[in-house]
């Protein structure tokens, strides 16, 4: 795994995907070229007051550019502020963060499920173009696609919402059984897929119950968790999971998302 | 050539500029930005008897200027900190202080007695202000009689010089901080978090699992600065000043108001190398106002 520098990125590019969800790309050249599918960067907001870097998984790394893309969800003023960044603009990044999905559990010969909700997403895009074995992205959406030809790019991406009006007009448009109404795991059930790995990023709702069907199926099971973070390296202990077992670095049933994960096995973390 | 050594309670620190208690961790995490050799002191996280598995999430969230936390000192215990941490930390070339945390007086003389014969340790920080555990912490702080007996039963039993951290959340911190000096301590460390409390307006709810959590951060700097200058005047043990250090000049408004060291904390989230940009401000400051001894700052301002 790489190691972690922190750098003032140019912002590349700048661009509304959708509602609310915004994709830019930044120069940080160290970052892009060190960092795995599922990790993070923090980013500082250039405003001194506000204390706390944001945790933004990377989306997709462009190694010969030496830029990645962030593609996140405007949520308060911070998010604010980086949508309103333009090309030129500057933002104090560190990373790359955290332990990334491994990959290598599902080499060439087997198939993988990559199961992204909403703004858990974007992360998939990177696997799917990095991963050995057969890709099926099964999205999850609530009420406007994103990101879609990215993740169709590299395999079968199965799309899911849960807005009716949305499933309805996507139905109309691109045909029966192209969306299902529903949630990722309607949308599996309906296409009869199958996988030996699973790689998901998304809502703990989703993840508990993807965790679920996953045992249920007897699937491999790799989750991806969000937590409300401070420094991001893993000293304050602001972001921390529940574990099954005891934790060797905090002696308690405890995991810090930032450090041991953003990626865990599910059966290493309690929901 | 400029002086910023300083000396706490016999202890030489080659500048006053510390790492505040939980901000840091045991320095491990931060050593990949920061030479720990650089800095006057690490204070560590708070250490108890036994782990403690702290409180539910969210821990932490932003205010204008700062953040709160409630993490309830979450810690491995002390037999994995003498193990792990303090092992790790002897490398550097730094003081380390101690921060330690109970529930009873007992479980914070376990603590203090487990590290007596640590010679890494150079002193102790005693946490009796943590605003996030329901027992122990601050239930100690903000009582004159409480804070002179807990100091008094820890000096009995420390063999390192002790420093006890005061809170803010109190009507006169001049009274707790002559009650830690009759209770004998070598040094007190001012200020912890304000208690306070966020509403989440979206969720309509509270922005922290435990409802209220300690502020840190910029916006608490001049309550910082306004204590450490009222208890420099009420005692005459030195202070280690702390509350919303983000450069040089917050800290020497701390060490003008009667500080003798400072420590950086909320800081750290914001630029992993902040106590660097500190040390190296407060000798820029130095060279240009032609301060050759930094002791000759230390509560100037009267």
């Amino acid at each position: 795994m790489g190691e972690k520098t922190m750098l003032r990125a140019v912002v590349l590019s700048q661009e509304m995907i959708a509602e609310q969800i915004y994709s830019m790309w930044l120069s940080a050249e160290s970052i892009a070229c060190s960092a795995v599918p599922g990790q993070f960067v923090s980013v500082y907001s250039n405003d001194t007051g506000r204390m706390l870097p944001r945790p933004i998984s990377i989306c997709e790394t462009d190694k010969e550019r030496g830029a990645l893309r962030l593609v996140y969800r405007v949520a308060g003023k911070g998010t604010t502020e980086f949508a309103a960044c333009q090309p030129g603009d500057t933002l104090n990044l560190l990373g790359p963060l955290g332990n990334g999905f491994p990959l290598e559990r599902c080499p060439e010969g087997k198939t993988a499920f990559l199961i992204g909700g909403g703004i858990g997403l974007p992360p998939m895009v990177e696997i799917s173009k990095q991963i050995r074995g057969k890709v099926q992205v099964i999205a999850g959406y609530r009420d406007e696609l994103f990101l879609t030809e990215e993740l169709a790019a590299n395999g079968q991406l199965y799309l899911s919402a849960e807005s009716e009006a949305l499933t309805a007009s996507y139905t109309r448009s691109h045909g029966q059984g192209s969306i299902t109404h529903g949630n990722v795991l309607d949308c599996i059930r309906e296409n009869q897929l199958q996988a030996d790995v699973l790689y998901a990023c998304g809502p703990t709702p989703m993840l508990r119950a993807v965790k679920a069907y996953a045992l249920e199926h007897g699937i491999e099971c790799w989750l991806s968790l969000e937590e409300r973070m401070a420094c991001g390296i893993g000293a304050c202990l602001a972001c921390v999971c529940e574990s099954a077992e005891k934790e060797a670095h905090s002696q308690v049933k405890n995991k810090r998302i930032c450090k041991e994960g953003p990626v865990f096995a599910a059966d290493e973390i309690v929901l | 050539m400029i002086n910023t050594k300083v000396t706490i309670a016999g202890v030489e620190l080659k500048n006053p500029v510390m790492t505040a208690s939980g901000t840091f961790g045991s320095g491990m995490e931060y050593s990949e930005f920061v030479d720990l050799s650089r800095l006057g002191a690490v204070v560590t996280k708070g250490v108890a008897n036994e782990p403690w598995p702290g409180n539910p999430t969210p821990r932490v969230a932003e205010i204008r200027g700062g953040m709160m936390n409630a993490i309830g000192l979450q810690n491995p215990g002390v037999e994995t900190f003498g193990m792990r941490d303090l092992p790790f930390l002897k490398q550097y070339d730094t003081a380390v202080i101690v921060n330690v945390c109970g529930r009873t007086t007992e479980d914070y003389l376990e603590v203090v007695e487990r590290l007596s014969d640590e010679e890494t340790v150079r002193m102790l920080e005693i946490n009796i202000s943590c605003p996030n555990v329901k027992c122990g912490g601050i239930a100690f702080g903000q009582n004159p009689d409480s804070v002179e007996a807990i100091t008094r039963e820890i000096k009995k039993h420390a063999k390192q010089p002790v420093i006890m951290k005061l809170s803010p959340n109190v009507t006169d911190i001049t009274e707790l901080a002559r009650a830690a000096e009759a209770g004998g301590a070598d040094a007190l460390s001012m200020i912890n978090t304000l208690t306070g409390m966020k509403i989440d307006v979206n969720r309509r709810t509270f922005a922290l699992a435990n409802h209220t959590g300690g502020v840190s951060g910029p916006a608490i700097h001049p309550i910082a600065v306004r204590m450490v200058y009222q208890s420099a005047q009420a005692v005459k043990i030195p202070i280690i000043g702390m509350g919303g250090i983000t450069c040089a000049e917050d800290a020497l408004e701390l060490i003008l108001a009667g500080a003798t060291a400072v420590a950086v904390g909320t800081a750290n989230f914001r630029n992993p190398r902040a106590t660097i940009g500190v040390i190296d401000g407060i000798e820029d400051y130095m060279r240009r106002q032609n301060v050759e001894d930094i002791g000759s700052l230390i509560g100037a301002v009267k």
